[in-house]
C-alpha cells in the first residue's frame, strides 16, 4: 500500500464502522516542544489521521488561535527538522497515519527530495499546502508522488465547478473540503448551505472528503458528518491544548464517546 | 544571485522584459513571481487578472485614468535640477519629484488606478496594507474620490512612527485596522489584509500598495507606476539635454522602483536600486533583501526573501517604515539575476545624513525611504565624477517627524546663507 492509500484506508476503516472519521490538527511542539510526542500519541490514540502543523512566521491562512501557536512553538526553536528529529524518535507507537499541514517555504528551505524520504520513514503520508495552489504545485506533487505520498488539495464554497472536479482529480489521501470562506478558527459557527456543498464535493470526489474550518463541537461534527467522511477539527484542539487540558478527553467528547 | 538563472537566459529574459513580454501567462518574471496564494482566493485572483486583462489598457479606461494623473493627483510631476547638490557632490543632479504628487508620494499612481478598476470590477468595499503610512493615505484619498469604503491595514509599530498618515487617513474617511499580529509591521499588514480578504473574495478589492505578492499585482502595478519613469525619461531630454547616466531609486517592495526603471531598460543608464541596511549587517538588523536575501515564497510570490535557514520569514529593521520589508517585488529579482538593475543598501544613519543635506541644499525634506537613494548616490557620485544623475524622489518627509525628532536639526547647517 502506499503511503497516501493509508491515509484513504484509515478513512474508509471508520466510515465502514460507522463512524466519522476525526481528523485532529496540532501546531508541532505546542505548547512544549518537550510534550510533543507525548501529545501526538495522546491524540492519535482518538483521531484516524492526524494532521501536525508545521510553524510558520507568516500563517495568511490561518485565524488568531493557528497564529499564536505558531508563534509560540517557532520562538521555542520548533523547526521542520527539529520535528523529523522527534518523529524518528516513535517507535512504531502511532497508528494513524500523520499528514503535514505546512506552508510553502519552510518545505522550499528544507528540500523536496529530502522532505519526501524522511515524510516516508516516520509514517507521514501526505502534505496540505495551504498556499500552493493546484497551478503552482507540479514541482513537488511529482516528488512526493514518486514517492508514494500525496499531495492533499483543499476545495472552498468559492471554488467553480470546473475546478472543483480538476482538485478533487489531482488529489491524494482525501479532499480537504473547507467549510467556509475565510480563516481557521471561526467562531460563528458552520454555514448554513454547508450540507448541499459537502455533498457536491463528495458526488464529484472518488475520494473519501473531510471538511474542516470552524469545526469545533460534538454537534458540529456530528451535522458534517452527515455530509462528509470525516471531521477536521483544529483551533478547537490548539485552544485545548493552549489550556493545558487533556487532548484526549476534548476529542473523545467530539466522537460523543 | 546569479546562479537563480543560467548564463544564456540572462540576456533572454532581459530581452523579453525589455519587450515587454513580462510576467508571462503564468505571472513569471523568469523563475520569480507566479500565484501562491490560498485556494479559497484563486478564484477573486483569476477575476482580478481577468479585470486587468479587459480595463487596465481600455482606452475608456486609460482616459479616466490618465485624467484622475493629470487633474487630481497634479500630474506630470517636475523634473528638478539640483544646482547646489550637484556642486556639492560634483555631479549633474536631477530629481523626480514624486513628493509633489497628490498625498505626497508615489504611491497615489497606484492607488487611483486601481480605486478606478476597482470601481469597474464592482467591489463593494476595498481594502489595503500600509507600511509608512503613504499607500493607506493614498488608498484612502482614491477610495473616496471613487466612492469606495477603505479599510487600511497597518501594524502598531508604523502606526506610532508615522502617526500623522494615522491622522490623515482617517480624516479621508477609511477605517484604519491595528494589526498587533507578527512583526507588527507591513508584513503583518499584508498577512493581515490577506486574512480578510479571504473572508470575502467576491465583495472585497484587495489594493496592493507595491509591487509585490502574487500575479497580476507585480505587473499591474508596474504598469501604474510606469507614468513615472515615461515622465521623466522626456523631462530629463527637454530638460536636461539627454539622459542621465545613473537613475537612483529606493527599493522596499519596489514600487517607485519599478516605476523608474521600467520604461529605462532599454536606454543605456546605470539604474542602481538603494534598499535599507538598516543598523548593520546582522542578523534583522536590516531590510537589504536583494542583497542579503535567498529565494523564496512570500505573500504570494517566489522572490528574494530575508529568511532563516528553516525558510522563517526574518523580522527587519529599518528606521524607515516604507522599506521595512523582508521581500521585494519578483522583476526586481529577475532585474538583479538578469544584472540590469544593481542593488545596494546604504545604513539608516547615512539615509539621515543626506535627508539632512538634502533639506539644507535644495529646501526639499524628502521622506527616510527616498532618502537612502540620495545617500548612495551621493557615494556613486564620488566615485564616479562628473556623471549627470537622476533620483527618483519617491515621497515627502512630513510622516517622518515623529522619527526625525529623535535626530535634532542641525540649526544653521546652511552651507550657504
Amino acid at each position: 500500500m502506499m503511503a497516501h492509500e493509508r491515509i484513504t484506508a484509515a478513512i474508509a476503516a471508520a466510515s465502514k464502522a460507522g463512524r466519522t472519521a476525526l481528523v485532529p490538527f496540532i501546531t508541532a511542539g505546542y505548547p512544549e516542544p518537550g510534550e510533543f510526542l507525548e501529545t501526538l500519541k495522546a491524540v492519535a490514540t482518538v483521531g484516524d489521521v492526524v494532521e501536525l502543523g508545521i510553524p510558520f512566521s507568516d500563517p495568511m491562512a490561518d485565524g488568531m488561535t493557528i497564529q499564536r501557536s505558531s508563534f509560540t512553538a517557532l520562538q521555542k526553536g520548533v523547526s521542520l527538522k527539529w520535528i523529523f528529529d522527534q518523529l524518528d524518535m516513535v517507535d512504531g507507537e502511532i497508528d494513524a497515519p500523520l499528514v503535514m499541514m505546512s506552508y510553502l517555504n519552510p518545505l522550499l528551505a528544507f528540500g523536496y527530495e529530502e522532505l519526501a524520504d524522511r515524510a516516508l520513514a516516520v509514517g507521514v503520508c501526505g502534505f496540505i499546502v495551504p498556499d500552493l495552489p493546484f497551478e503552482e504545485s507540479d514541482d513537488f506533487r511529482a516528488v512526493l508522488e514518486s514517492k508514494g505520498l500525496g499531495l492533499i488539495q483543499l476545495v472552498t464554497p468559492a471554488t467553480p465547478e470546473a475546478r472543483l472536479k480538476t482538485l478533487c482529480a489531482a488529489s491524494l489521501g482525501f479532499v480537504y473540503a473547507v467549510t467556509i470562506t475565510g480563516i481557521t478558527g471561526g467562531g460563528t459557527g458552520l454555514p448554513t448551505d454547508l450540507a448541499g456543498y459537502l455533498d457536491r464535493v463528495a458526488t464529484i470526489s472518488k475520494l473519501p472528503v473531510c471538511a474542516g474550518f470552524g469545526i469545533r463541537t460534538q454537534q458540529e461534527v456530528a451535522a458534517v458528518g452527515q455530509h462528509a467522511a470525516g471531521a477536521i477539527v483544529g483551533s478547537a484542539l490548539v485552544e485545548v491544548l493552549e489550556r493545558n487540558e487533556d487532548p484526549k478527553a476534548f476529542l473523545r467528547s467530539l466522537t460523543g464517546q | 544571485m546569479s546562479a537563480l538563472i543560467a548564463a544564456g537566459e540572462a540576456k533572454t529574459l532581459l530581452d523579453a522584459a525589455i519587450r515587454g513580454e513580462l510576467p508571462d501567462e503564468r505571472g513569471r518574471f523568469g523563475p520569480f513571481g507566479g500565484r501562491y496564494v490560498p485556494e479559497t482566493l484563486v478564484p477573486a485572483f483569476e477575476r482580478l487578472e481577468k479585470g486587468v486583462r479587459e480595463h487596465l489598457h481600455d482606452p475608456a479606461f486609460q482616459d479616466a485614468f490618465q485624467r484622475e494623473l493629470r487633474e487630481w493627483v497634479g500630474r506630470p510631476t517636475a523634473l528638478t535640477f539640483a544646482p547646489r547638490l550637484s556642486e556639492k557632490w560634483g555631479a549633474e543632479v536631477w530629481i523626480k519629484r514624486e513628493d509633489l504628487a497628490h498625498t505626497g508620494a508615489h504611491k497615489i499612481n497606484n492607488a487611483i488606478g486601481q480605486a478606478l478598476l476597482a470601481k469597474r470590477l464592482g467591489a463593494k468595499r476595498i481594502i489595503a496594507e500600509t507600511g509608512a503610512g503613504q499607500h493607506g493615505v493614498a488608498a484612502a484619498a482614491a477610495c473616496a474620490r471613487v466612492g469606495l469604503p477603505c479599510s487600511v491595514y497597518m501594524g502598531t509599530v508604523d502606526m506610532e512612527r508615522q502617526a500623522p498618515n494615522v491622522d490623515r487617513m482617517l480624516r479621508l474617511g477609511a477605517e484604519v485596522v491595528a494589526v498587533e499580529s507578527g512583526d507588527k509591521t507591513l508584513r503583518a499588514a499584508i498577512d493581515e489584509a490577506l486574512r480578510a480578504w479571504v473572508t470575502d473574495p467576491a465583495g472585497i478589492y484587495y489594493l496592493l500598495g507595491s509591487a509585490v505578492g502574487a500575479h497580476p499585482y507585480p505587473y499591474l502595478v508596474r504598469e501604474l507606476q510606469s507614468v513615472i519613469g515615461q515622465e521623466a525619461r522626456q523631462q530629463m531630454i527637454d530638460q536636461a539635454g539627454g539622459l542621465p547616466d545613473a537613475a537612483f531609486a529606493c527599493v522596499g517592495g519596489g514600487s517607485n522602483a519599478i516605476g523608474l526603471f521600467y520604461p529605462l531598460l532599454a536606454d543605456d543608464i546605470e539604474l542602481i536600486g538603494v534598499e535599507a541596511g538598516g543598523t548593520g549587517d546582522g542578523l534583522g538588523q536590516n531590510a537589504a533583501t536583494l542583497a542579503t536575501g535567498t529565494p523564496g515564497v512570500l505573500h504570494g510570490a517566489y522572490t528574494i526573501i530575508l529568511q532563516n535557514e528553516d525558510g522563517q520569514v526574518r523580522e527587519t529593521h529599518s528606521i524607515s517604515a516604507g522599506l521595512d520589508y523582508s521581500g521585494v517585488g519578483p522583476e526586481h529579482a529577475l532585474l538583479q539575476a538578469t544584472g540590469r538593475v544593481k542593488y545596494v543598501s546604504v545604513q539608516d544613519d547615512e539615509a539621515l545624513e543626506a535627508l539632512h543635506e538634502l533639506c539644507a541644499a535644495e529646501g526639499i525634506l524628502t521622506a527616510l525611504e527616498t532618502a537612502h537613494a540620495y545617500a548612495h548616490a551621493r557615494k556613486y557620485a564620488a566615485l564616479n565624477p562628473g556623471k549627470r544623475i537622476l533620483i527618483g524622489n519617491s515621497g515627502r518627509g512630513d510622516k517622518d517627524l515623529p522619527t526625525l525628532t529623535q535626530y535634532p536639526a542641525q540649526m544653521g547647517s546652511h552651507d550657504g546663507a
